[in-house]
């Protein structure tokens, strides 16, 4: 059975998720895409990884959101509201959200995954530190290439070419 | 332990259904993104949650790696939204008629 602390976690990710799409204004809806990530950090507690939710709060709460921000205030003030959409196309998404959720749901409800509870210990944070260094020390360089990659494309592809520099000395 | 691999699991799945729902009835660019990072946030929950009752180290660690590509992937995805804001002003994505340069 699930307890109280679960019960409150899962209502502020799933409602918090529903307010960041459905609220009229992007900067409203930013700011409950945060609480939505606080609260998958808050399960990954739950689950003994303090680790991986101290990750997700410092990069997904720490950065992502606040780049969101910035880009929704980078925008034109009456595009950050909330046109009225598609009626039709509104019903058939919510429709195909709720077969996904049922469908899916009796599938998982039905298979054998109810039964499965653990007694045993939780996995040592440091065990993932040293298979970070040891094992996967080549895809950790691999992943920091990445990452400096995209950074600098993101830049390439932001910069304005119609702004001259002319502040060189040659 | 009180809270069995299928509360995480149900959880993730809602979460799942939230992301894919954003995805496709809202035009809006930037909120198509929320729908990507609850898609992504889905994955995570699962694979911590197999890994917790496997109970195994190397679910976190590909959690790890898989939250650092999304990083990557927003990073790009909003550079794109603002090249698109800039040339057609608008950030709907039923205006992005030709996104040729």
């Amino acid at each position: 059975m699930v307890d109280a602390v679960f019960l409150a976690l899962s209502v502020l990710t799933i409602g918090s998720a529903i307010v960041a799409l459905e609220i009229r204004s992007l900067i409203y809806g930013s700011i409950a895409l945060m609480l939505t990530l606080s609260g998958v950090a808050g399960f990954f507690l739950l689950l003994d990884a303090p680790f991986v939710a101290m990750f997700q709060l410092s990069v997904y709460v720490g950065s992502i959101a606040v780049l969101i921000l910035f880009t929704v205030m980078l925008v034109r003030r009456e595009l950050i509201f909330n046109k009225i959409e598609d009626k039709r196309r509104r019903y058939a998404g919510i429709g195909l959200m709720l077969a996904l959720m049922l469908g899916i749901g009796m599938i998982i409800i039905g298979s054998g995954m109810k039964s499965m509870e653990t007694n045993s210990p939780s996995v040592d944070y440091r065990k993932i530190g040293e298979d970070f260094l040891t094992y996967y020390s080549p895809a950790l360089v691999v992943m920091a290439l990445v990452l400096a990659a995209s950074v600098v494309g993101a830049l390439t592809l932001a910069r304005r070419e119609d702004i001259t520099n002319d502040q060189r000395a040659d | 332990m009180t809270n069995g691999l299928i509360d995480f699991v149900l959880v993730s799945v809602a979460l799942l259904a939230i992301g894919i729902y954003g995805l496709s009835v809202k035009r809006n660019a930037i909120r198509m993104l929320f729908g990507v990072e609850m898609i992504i946030n889905s994955a995570n929950l699962n694979l911590v949650a197999f890994a917790r009752f496997i109970p195994n180290s190397q679910g976190q660690t590909l959690a790890l790696f898989s939250i650092a590509i999304a990083a990557a992937e927003v990073a790009v995805g909003l550079a794109l939204v603002i090249v698109a804001y800039r040339m057609y002003k608008n950030i709907d994505i039923e205006d992005f008629r030709s996104l040729k340069g």
